[in-house]
């Protein structure tokens, strides 16, 4: 394997300090919200992790798509990356946001839209997963991930837009969901400058993370190909 | 893949037909499942006796008194379709894969989404036949009435779109090593529009409340439809190809 470009290496760097310097923002910068207090700090790294997760979800459809026109390989490679960064970075999203809903909305969990379409998403990419463990052959395996990734990318979107149908012929569960809470949380300018500053961080930090996994797909296709030369 | 070329010795107008000799290949593999489940009775059977034991079960999970059951009839029918629905599913696609059916339907010189259009058809066949037992089977049970125009065709739309993606995915979840538990796994993730448009949409009618109020229901469900339909159609080749 060729030793990490140096593009990459300065990535490693830049992701670890602008990391650190949004954890500077977001503690010394940003003011405390009003009614909040510190529990509204966890709010820029929820939304940032979130965005990363969204990412990855376009990342890997689109992967999907160019592997179905394409048949080659590496798409493959980069869709399982995508999905895998996708995966980890909403379970950190609906985590954090369940530790910021506890004290502002009164539970860890509501059946709001778009908390339960991160929930389908999570068992469409844990399903994706147990798919491909279930299939040996690469180019089969290939195939289907890419099919499934496809439906996928379909029906999450049409479950978030048929979760709100109902959230809003219904107006009795408005009132207890997110759009009330939410809506009396008004960002000052330095609230702004700081979620920018950490959706920023983290885009640089997907973009890390995505290329290092794609350079461990390539490890592993290697290891699989020399598994197969040995039995040959 | 080159399929082998067959017209040599055969009179061309039997394969230089494409509209008809396209509809010729879904009708024969409708009525090749058809006939063989009117003989062997597997698949129905067991779809209908699973349908009933989900009913049952429901009924001691949730003490379905007069008052609980306007509400939850729905979500019990539902949940009842789509649980005995992958068992049907299930089986249909073991069964060609089995007894290596597939592989010769691969060879046959017609499209390859006619497979999918015919398996499709005879999936959607079973699901209804269940449905139409299920249906006053639980009117009677429960003291409800259940024949609704409207919930018909909710139930319609609802099974087109369900058996839509899940003959796309049973015929990927047979391939793996993992068969048996793959395709709920695969499905339910997926078709959670279909069951909260039709849910919603059946409770709707149940309650008699006026079309305006269920129409979004019906449009997403046909849209939903309409799109899993042509996406199926367009990556079946992808999913059947070796």
């Amino acid at each position: 394997m060729k030793p990490q470009p140096i593009v990459l290496k300065v990535l490693n760097v830049a992701s670890v300090l602008l990391f650190l310097a949004a954890l500077g923002m977001v503690f010394l910068y940003a003011p405390l919200e009003a009614t909040m207090n510190y529990v509204q700090k966890i709010f820029y790294f929820h939304v940032a992790n979130a965005w990363v997760g969204m990412l990855g979800f376009i990342a890997a459809a689109v992967a999907g798509v160019v592997y179905l026109i394409k048949h080659d390989q590496k798409w493959d490679i980069v869709e399982l990356a995508a999905v895998e960064i996708s995966l980890v970075f909403f379970i950190i999203a609906i985590v954090t946001g369940s530790i910021w809903a506890r004290p502002s909305w009164g539970a860890y969990w509501t059946w709001e839209p778009r908390l339960t379409t991160a929930a389908i998403l999570e068992m469409v990419y844990i399903a994706y997963l147990l798919l491909r463990q279930g299939l040996d052959d690469p180019d089969r395996r290939a195939r289907f991930s890419a099919v499934y990734t496809l439906i996928g990318a379909i029906s999450v979107p049409i479950t978030f837009m048929s979760i709100r149908l109902f959230r809003t012929i219904h107006p009795v569960v408005i009132g207890t969901n997110s759009t009330a809470s939410q809506g009396n949380f008004d960002m000052t300018s330095k609230m702004l400058a700081t979620m920018f500053f950490a959706l920023f961080t983290f885009s640089v930090i997907f973009v890390n993370l995505f290329w290092h996994r794609i350079r461990l797909g390539q490890l592993a296709q290697q290891v699989e190909q020399l598994k197969l030369e040995e039995l040959q | 893949m080159n399929r082998p070329q067959t017209t040599d010795h055969r009179p061309s107008s039997i394969v230089r037909r494409p509209s008809s000799g396209f509809l010729n290949a879904i009708g024969a593999i409708v009525w090749k499942d058809l006939a063989a489940e009117l003989r062997s009775r597997e698949l129905l059977s067991a779809m209908l006796v699973f349908a009933l034991l989900v009913i049952l079960i429901f009924n001691f999970a949730l003490e379905l008194d007069p008052l609980t059951r306007r509400v939850a009839t729905p979500g019990i029918l539902w949940a009842t379709f789509a649980f005995a629905g992958t068992l049907g599913l299930n089986r249909s696609m073991a069964v060609e894969k089995d007894r290596g059916c597939l592989d010769g339907l691969l060879l046959a010189p017609v499209d390859r989404s006619a497979i999918y259009f015919g398996k499709t058809i005879s999936n959607l066949a079973f699901m209804l036949i269940v449905e139409v037992v299920v249906l006053p089977v639980y009117s009677v049970l429960y003291n409800t009435n259940l024949f609704n125009p409207g919930l018909i065709v909710v139930i319609l739309l609802g099974s087109v779109g369900y058996v839509a993606v899940g003959t796309l995915l049973s015929s990927m979840a047979v391939q793996t090593r993992t068969r048996d538990v793959l395709l709920p796994i695969l499905l339910f993730p997926v078709v959670i529009p279909i069951l909260i448009a039709a849910v919603k949409a059946s409770s709707g009618f149940l309650q008699g409340l006026a079309l305006t109020e269920v129409m979004p229901y019906i449009n997403l469900l046909i849209v939903y439809d309409v799109i899993f339909t042509a996406v199926a159609y367009m990556v079946f080749d992808y999913v059947v190809e070796e």
